[in-house]
This record gives structure tokens, sequence and C-alpha cells, in this order.
């Protein structure tokens, strides 16, 4: 047990990380703030697959002289990366578009907290 | 033609993609050119889907290599019976909707400079389903899906003045979803070592036991369900269905709702397999629950809305719950009737969708106490398909919806289920409940009768709460007084002056009628030839997934 919790020491950092950006999508009331736990939980995800491709004793996966292209053993898995640098770009339109959604609102409603936008469209005349 | 041939399986996403982008390229040379592009574009994906079905049947499945790359390197784009099935009904009714959508865009998208975005983005929406449904790789399917979610974000953002609250309440929950997904990969992958799907599926068998594996499919089917708004994951839907534009809902009721579907049955019956997904680990048991806890919950909030749209959301949630069930059997005939639902209830819910908008767009509102005998009169033909729709949403035999009932009814009935068969037939029930509260007033309710107070649904919208997980609002903020309102009261006022003076018959024009008619049209034609398709496509579908 000893052994499993110190063995993957990489991933409880990962998790923890992981339920601060949940904690911060689920019970901020601030919608900037929802979208910072939600960078953060992405943020997670991506460390996540990055810890998971690294290797003890293996080198970045660029061929080196001294190891030939025999050894693959000794190179990390690039894989994880580029599926990551694909995430990140996601993440970033994600946040792109949330945030380009929140001047709207914010320009409508004259608020970004949700309780205070609930408020404010009830008393909205739109009914569509 | 050869080349048309032979690259069947990618050309309706190679088309799709570089269309969005010129799409508002084109509309810089003459602004109606964006929807034709559009219109364009997903009819030559409809005729691709047709002649891929046929492939797909008459040849097997087809694997394309992405670039020549073979399958564990590269990505590859995978023609079953299934995904060709689910590919030609999205993009049949993303055609048809499109075609309907000039008046309603028009109409609830007052600004005028949104409209070319608004073609360019459904296009590459549908671009986002079509590649979700035929890739053949698990991260290919997480980039499609997130073009596809990221595109309905914008579709559902330009409707009225709260659809952007909508919209990010979504966006939240869908990122979340996506999120799941994308772990739940992360950790099939640590454990395989792939990501091609028929690569993964050969390695299972040898590490189905770890846990690593276990939590890994939780994830996909948490995210998956958050996606398809399995219940109690639905939270999103209402309001987003309710305020989009009519047209954005008809896209995404019918087809985004379908595509969550769509990869978790991929993933349940054809990668994992029933075995594992239903003995080993009993996640389809705790599908079926929630799907059939789903069809109660939507049915009886559809019941207590007051407002068109608000009710066909909750009515999806229960019909979503369909397919759950169906998926929760986890036997060839809940296959049959879910893969079956998925098409009917498309076919259903655009109908059903694109006559709000025709309401809308014709009298100005969607109010169910505001239909009446004049509707009936001023728009005979929208009335007619809508009362078709209805029929079929409750299950009246010679429509589409009976038979997908049917199957599922007999695949409760197979599993000695018999909590879920009682679950169907109460939903009936309580669908003709509340679509026949629509169609009585329609068609028997006296015109006379009319001058409901506009405000009866001014809090349609009352209490959208944004934290992610808050249950829906509650019922009792809709009924408002609105005396204090002064300009929805002109408008009420002005629409109610217009429908008491002698109605002329004011049909929704033919754009937005020929869809509806189509829709219709096919929901009686599926139900009739429901036999050729079950035998000659689901039964296809059912024997390649691994029972």
């Amino acid at each position: 047990m000893t052994k499993f919790l110190l063995g993957h020491y990489g991933y409880w950092f990962v998790f923890l990380l992981m339920t601060l950006g949940f904690y911060g999508m689920v019970v901020k009331k601030n919608l900037v703030k929802k979208l910072i736990g939600m960078n953060i939980f992405q943020a997670a995800i991506i460390m996540f697959y990055l810890s998971s491709a690294g290797k003890w004793k293996a080198t970045i996966p660029i061929v080196d002289p001294a190891i030939g292209t025999a050894g693959t053993a000794r190179y990390i898995d690039p894989l994880q990366h580029c599926l990551m640098l694909t995430a990140i770009v996601v993440g970033v339109a994600t946040s792109g578009v949330a945030y380009a959604l929140l001047i709207t609102i914010y320009k409508r409603f004259g608020t970004l907290h949700e309780d205070e936008l609930v408020e404010r469209m009830k008393n909205d005349l739109d009914m569509e | 033609m050869t080349w048309i041939w032979n690259n069947s399986p990618a050309l309706p996403v190679v088309l799709l993609l570089p269309t969005a982008i010129a799409i508002p390229l084109f509309a810089l040379i003459e602004r109606r050119l964006a929807r034709w592009l559009a219109l364009a574009v997903s009819l030559t994906t409809v005729g691709l889907s047709i002649l891929n079905l046929v492939k797909a049947l008459s040849l097997g499945p087809i694997h394309y290599h992405m670039g020549g790359w073979p399958p564990p390197i590269g990505i590859e784009y995978v023609l079953d019976p299934l995904s060709a099935f689910v590919l030609l009904v999205i993009n049949t009714i993303g055609f048809l909707v499109l075609v309907h959508a000039k008046k309603v865009v028009d109409r609830e998208i007052p600004e005028s400079g949104k409209h070319v975005p608004y073609y360019a983005v459904a296009v590459l929406m549908l671009c986002g389903f079509n590649g979700i449904v035929v890739t053949g790789d698990f991260f290919n399917l997480y980039v499609w899906l997130e073009i596809a979610s990221l595109s309905l974000y914008g579709l559902i953002a330009v409707g009225s003045r709260k659809a952007p609250v909508a919209a990010i309440r979504y966006l939240i929950l869908g990122t979340i979803g996506a999120c799941f997904y994308l772990l739940g990969l992360g950790f099939l992958f640590t454990m395989t070592g792939t990501l091609n799907m028929a690569d993964l599926k050969a390695i299972l068998p040898a590490v189905g036991h770890e846990p690593a594996v276990v939590i890994g499919l939780g994830l996909i089917v948490a995210g998956m369900g958050l996606k398809m708004a399995l219940f109690p994951l639905h939270g999103w839907l209402p309001d987003s269905y309710t305020y989009a534009p009519s047209s954005s809902s008809a896209l995404i009721a019918p087809i985004g709702t379908k595509v969550g579907a769509y990869v978790l049955i991929r993933v349940l019956f054809f990668i994992f397999g029933t075995a594992y997904v239903s003995r080993t680990i009993p996640v389809t048991t705790v599908i079926g629950w929630l799907a059939a806890a789903g069809i109660l919950y939507g049915s009886i909030m559809a019941m207590a809305q007051t407002e068109l749209k608000r009710m066909l959301a909750y009515s999806s949630i229960a019909q979503v719950g369909y397919i759950g069930l169906g998926i929760g059997l986890a036997n060839p005939l809940g296959l049959i009737g879910a893969v079956l639902h998925l098409m009917n209830h498309a076919a259903m819910k655009a109908l059903l969708f694109l006559v709000a908008g025709n309401f809308r767009t014709i009298l100005g509102h969607s109010d169910i106490a505001r239909l009446d005998g004049s509707t009936r009169r001023r728009m005979p033909w929208t009335t007619a398909a809508f009362a078709v729709g209805a029929l079929s949403m409750i299950g009246i035999p010679p429509l589409a919806g009976f038979f997908s009932k049917w199957y599922l009814a007999l695949g409760a009935v197979a599993k000695k289920q018999w909590i879920f068969l009682a679950v169907i037939l109460l939903s009936s029930l309580l669908n003709a409940v509340y679509f026949f509260r629509v169609i009585e007033r329609i068609y028997f309710a006296r015109a006379e009768s009319t001058p409901q107070l506009p405000g009866m649904t001014a809090g349609a919208c009352s209490g959208l709460t944004l934290s992610p997980l808050s249950p829906i609002p509650s019922k009792g903020a809709e009924y408002k007084s609105v005396a204090s309102r002064p300009r929805l009261e002109r408008r009420g006022l002005a629409l109610a002056n217009g429908s008491s003076a002698a109605e002329p018959r004011t049909e929704a024009s033919a754009s937005m009628l020929v869809p509806v008619l189509v829709l219709a049209a096919a929901l009686i034609g599926l139900g009739v030839l429901n036999a050729f398709i079950v035998k000659g496509v689901i039964g296809k579908i059912v024997t390649s997934a691994m029972f």
C-alpha cells in the first residue's frame, strides 16, 4: 500500500489539482472564477498525460548517437506530448469562446456574479 | 468517380471543414452565398452518406487510412454499418434544418451581421459530428467532439438575451464532460498504449481486470452521459434549448445528444463488449436505471411547461432516456431499440422544433396557452405536421416512434426487466398527456378563448441558475404578473390584437414548410418501412456488435 502511494506520488498531485479545478468550477459563484477552475482542471489533465509519459533513465525522443535507434526503451514516449499540444489548443479555444460569452453577458446584465445574474435575469423583460 | 468512391469515408469531413472557413469569405462577395454554400455542402454530405451506407452494407466495414498511414500509428476512419447509419441520420437532419433556417435566423437573430457566421458555425458543427461518428481513433474523436461542442456553444449563444448565460452554463458542463472523456482515455491509453479503437479492442481482454481500465471506462461513460444529457447530468439542456434560436435547437436536439449516445454505444458494445460492460463491470445496469429515472423525470417536467420549446427540451431528456434504456438492456433487442430510436427521435425532435420555429416566426410566440383553433386555421400544414410528430412521440402504431418503443419493450421482456417495461408504458401515457395538451388547444380550443394574458409565459426563463449542479429552476416562478412590464405588455397586446382580427391564412413560407412536411412524411415512411430498416441496416449493426 505504501509502495503504491509513494510509487504514484506524481499522480496524487495531479488529482489534487484536478479536485481544486473541479471545486472552482462547481462551487465558485463568479463566472470568471469558474473559468479559472476550468483551466486548472484542463491543466491537471495535461499534467496527467505528461506524467504518464515519464520514464526513469530515459532521454528526450530525439535520436542520440550514443543510444542509436535500437534502444527505444531509453527514449520517452513522445505521443502524449503531441496529444497534449492538441489539448492545449482546444483549451485555449474553449477559454476564448467562454470569455467572449462572458463579455456579452457582462454587457447585457452588468454582472458576472451568479446570484446577481439570476436576480437580474428574472427582472429582464425579454421572454424568449 | 472512382476517386469519390475510394475516398468517400473522409470526404464529408474534408468538404465541411474548408466550407465552414470559406463561407465568411464568399459572403464578402455576396451575402446570400453563405446560405447557399452551407446548403450545397450539406446536400453533398447527404449524398455521400447514402453512398457510404450502401458501401458499408454491401462491402462490410471500410477502413480508410488518413494520409495512407496504417492504423496503430496513423488515424483511420472506419465505416461500419453503425457509423454509416448514424452519419446518414445526422447529415439528413442537418440539411433539412439548414433549409428551414433562413426565416428563423432572420427573425430570431436580430443582428444581421451574425447571419453569415451562423451558417459557418452550423457547418462547422456538422463537420464535428461527422468526424466523431466516422473516426476510428479515440483522440481524434476528442478533437472532433470539441470542435462540435465549441460550435454548439456559439449556435446557442446567438439566441435571445439570456442565451449567452445558458451557453456559458453548457460550456462549463460540456467542458467537464469532455475533460472526463479525455481523462478516461488517458487511463485507457496508459494501460494499452494505443488510441486506435480496433487496436484497443484487441488489447483490452489482457488488461480488462486492471482498476485503471475500469476507472477509464467509468470516466468515459460519465463524460458521454453529460454530452447526451443522461438523467442526473442533464442540467445544461432545458435552458440551452429554450433560449437558442429555433434552428439551433432543431440542430442540437436531434443531433447533438445522439452523438453522445453513439459514442456510448460504440465504446460499450463495440470496444469493450457486452459481457464486460454488463457482467464484469455492470456499467450498462447503471445507465439503464439512470435512463429510466430520466424518462420519468423528463416526462413529468415536460407536463409542467407552458412554453412549447421548453416542453420539447424536457421531452428530449426523456427521449434520450429511451436510448439510454436500450443501452442499459444490453441485449440485441435493446440495441435495436436504441439505434432505431436514435433515428426516430432525431426525425421527431427536428420536426417538432422546426414547428416551434414556424410558430415563433409566424405567430411571434410559441406559448402553449396561446395556441388555439386560430393557429390551426392560419397554419394548417404546420399544425398537421405537428400532430404527426406528436402522435409519433406518443407512439401511435403506424408512426415511427411506436416501433422503437416496441423493440425496447421487447428487449425489456427478454431481459425480464419488468420495471423498465412499466417505465416505457407509463412514459408513453405521460407523453400522451403533454402532447395532447397542445393538440387539444390547436384542434379543439375555440379561437374566441384566445386572449390569454400575454404574460402567462413571461417567466419561462425565470429561475435560470448557473451552478452546474444546481437543480432545474422551480416552476413556481413561471406564472408571474406582468403588469409592471410595459414593453412586454405592449408587445403582447399587439400580438393579441393581431390574432383577434379575422385570421387570414398565413402559412409559413415554402422554405420553412417543406422540411417540416418532409420530416412528417418521413415519420410515416420510417414507421411503415421499419421492418425493412431493422432487417436491412440495424440487423447488421447488431450482428457486428459484441454480444
